[in-house]
């Protein structure tokens, strides 16, 4: 089951992000912080931009985070989602960890009732790239 | 600083005509570039010969090699392609060729942008970004275009400052009004009121159909030379008081990506560093400017640079606009005066260059009486974007 149908491709790894793709194919939800000066970053990548350290490691992300801000989608531009219009794509902030955000769905929830500052608790989708994917669910 | 005479000017200005996305597909994209140019060359009085310097910027698919061939150029010694920002690079190559002409390096510099969308190769087309980095944390969550990308960073403004529906329309219906006078526009012939506006569609909430820019094919092209050279030619020289590439830092993919922009720049725009280098490179402020072309892809991101080059505070922009300072021909700042992308056409910021030059030469349909100062904005919420103050 999904939020949208296998027509949407899944990711497909980079050498960049295919670390997190990695742990995602575990159910983990896991970002990049530094190890030297512990900021996190989002999307993953070589270098910490504040302190200039090449060694990070993966933290596990808290079960829940924030709607930062989301868009209903009404005009289908994916032939895939046309029939699945209007849907909904929300930025999910994790505040503790330095703000990172994900660009993802909430699954259970009508346009109506979502909102900016609600709480969302994490679920994993198939994808048609065989990478499961963090989506989410209204905490109720 | 170049020595006034060596000063970066711009001379001749060519368009194609404009349509919607894939009505010249016949022409195809080099022709629709050689034909702009040409009549840019024609516009300034220049021998298209005597070209010796190209530059474009979004990987404009109408390569220096092809160009140099089919104008016959004996002497090319300067090409140019902004590295990154997509369309927010129009600015950035007429920097580059400002950099070329003032440093000796190049003569006559043609800045140019061709769009030809026909089938396949419609740029806002969910798969037409595929150069785009990070993809991979957006698409499959469903953000596959432009629209549904910055959508999220509106709402987020609205969340933030309270901007109304009205706001936003104001945009809208000030580069529709201008269109009205200009027979270029392709939206000429098609007024649009504030009923029109709210009636329209969503695309992606908060943004409606009249607050997303237009797809459109055609071509236009600008000539850079020095201001010695420029006085030797027809017309009243531009000058390029400064040209700048830049934004805030930390912003990585932006909009365009996975969203992990600094997070209390998320509903803000990415454009105030730009605009103190530029203001400061051209030694002028805000108050000194005539007239804007802003970037207009979203209405919601005019606001939030208006806001970032200081017009007004920030979170002001929509009662700014509201109360009717975009408007022409009274308004204090007026706003995108052949139509913008909105209603003119999307050439990814070329055009409002090129509408520019043309109310500093008062040669605008909607001109703006005395115009001495023109800031042209290219592109907000990636990175680089890029801007230029133009002035006589």
């Amino acid at each position: 089951m999904s939020y949208f149908p296998a027509e949407v491709s899944g990711p497909q790894p980079t050498d960049v992000d295919r670390t997190f793709w990695d742990h995602c194919r575990r159910r983990e939800l896991r970002f990049q912080r530094c190890a030297a000066c512990h900021r996190f970053r989002h999307p993953p990548g070589p270098m910490c931009s504040a302190c200039h350290s090449f060694e990070h490691e993966w933290l596990l992300a808290p079960d829940t985070g924030i709607v930062f801000s989301f868009t209903i989608v009404h005009h289908p531009v994916h032939p895939g989602v046309a029939s699945l219009t209007p849907y909904n794509v929300v930025i999910v902030d994790f505040p503790e960890f330095d703000h990172v955000r994900l660009v993802s769905n909430i699954i259970d929830a009508t346009p109506e009732e979502i909102h900016v500052g609600m709480t969302v608790t994490l679920v994993w989708e198939e994808s048609s790239t065989g990478i499961p994917l963090p989506r989410f669910k209204s905490a109720r | 600083m170049a020595h006034a005479a060596q000063q970066a000017c711009i001379v001749g200005v060519g368009e194609t005509q404009y349509t919607k996305w894939g009505r010249m597909g016949d022409r195809g994209e080099w022709s629709l570039a050689c034909e702009a140019v040409i009549k840019a060359a024609h516009d300034a009085g220049v021998d298209s010969n005597a070209i010796d310097g190209l530059a474009s910027f979004s990987n404009d698919s109408s390569m220096p090699w092809l160009m140099q061939h089919a104008l016959g150029l004996p002497d090319l010694k300067f090409t140019s392609m902004v590295w990154g920002g997509g369309g927010s690079g129009a600015c950035g190559a007429l920097a580059h060729a400002a950099s070329a002409v003032e440093s000796g390096h190049a003569q006559y510099v043609a800045v140019f942008r061709s769009l030809c969308q026909g089938p396949g190769h419609r740029y806002g087309q969910a798969g037409g970004y595929n150069e785009l980095p990070h993809l991979n944390f957006a698409a499959p969550f469903g953000m596959f275009s432009p629209p549904i990308m910055i959508a999220p960073l509106i709402q987020r403004y609205i969340h933030e400052y309270g901007a109304k529906p009205e706001h936003f329309a104001e945009v809208s219906l000030v580069c529709r009004d201008n269109a009205q006078r200009n027979p270029r526009a392709v939206m000429h012939g098609r007024p649009l009121t504030l009923e029109d506006y709210l009636n329209a569609r969503i695309i992606a909430s908060p943004l409606r159909l009249f607050d997303c820019c237009q797809e459109n094919d055609g071509a236009c092209a600008l000539i850079v030379t020095t201001l010695e050279r420029a006085r030797a030619l027809n017309k009243k020289p531009v000058r390029i008081l400064a040209a700048s590439q830049g934004g805030n830092p930390g912003w990585y993919d932006g909009a365009l990506g996975s969203h992990n922009m600094p997070i209390d720049e998320y509903g803000a725009g990415n454009g105030k560093t730009l605009a103190r280098d530029l203001f400061g490179r051209a030694g002028i402020t805000p108050q000194d400017v005539d007239v804007l072309q802003i970037y207009d892809h979203f209405t919601g991101l005019v606001l939030m640079t208006l806001e970032n080059f200081g017009f007004c505070g920030r979170g002001e922009a929509g009662p700014f606009a509201a109360v009717g300072n975009l408007r022409w021909p009274h308004g204090r700042f007026p706003l995108n005066t052949s139509g913008g992308h909105l209603s003119e056409a999307y050439i990814h910021g070329l055009n409002l260059a090129v509408e520019g030059v043309r109310q500093l030469r008062g040669e605008s349909t909607s001109q703006v009486k005395d115009a001495e100062v023109c800031l042209v904005t290219a592109g907000l919420s990636g990175s680089p974007l890029s801007a230029a103050l133009l002035g006589v």
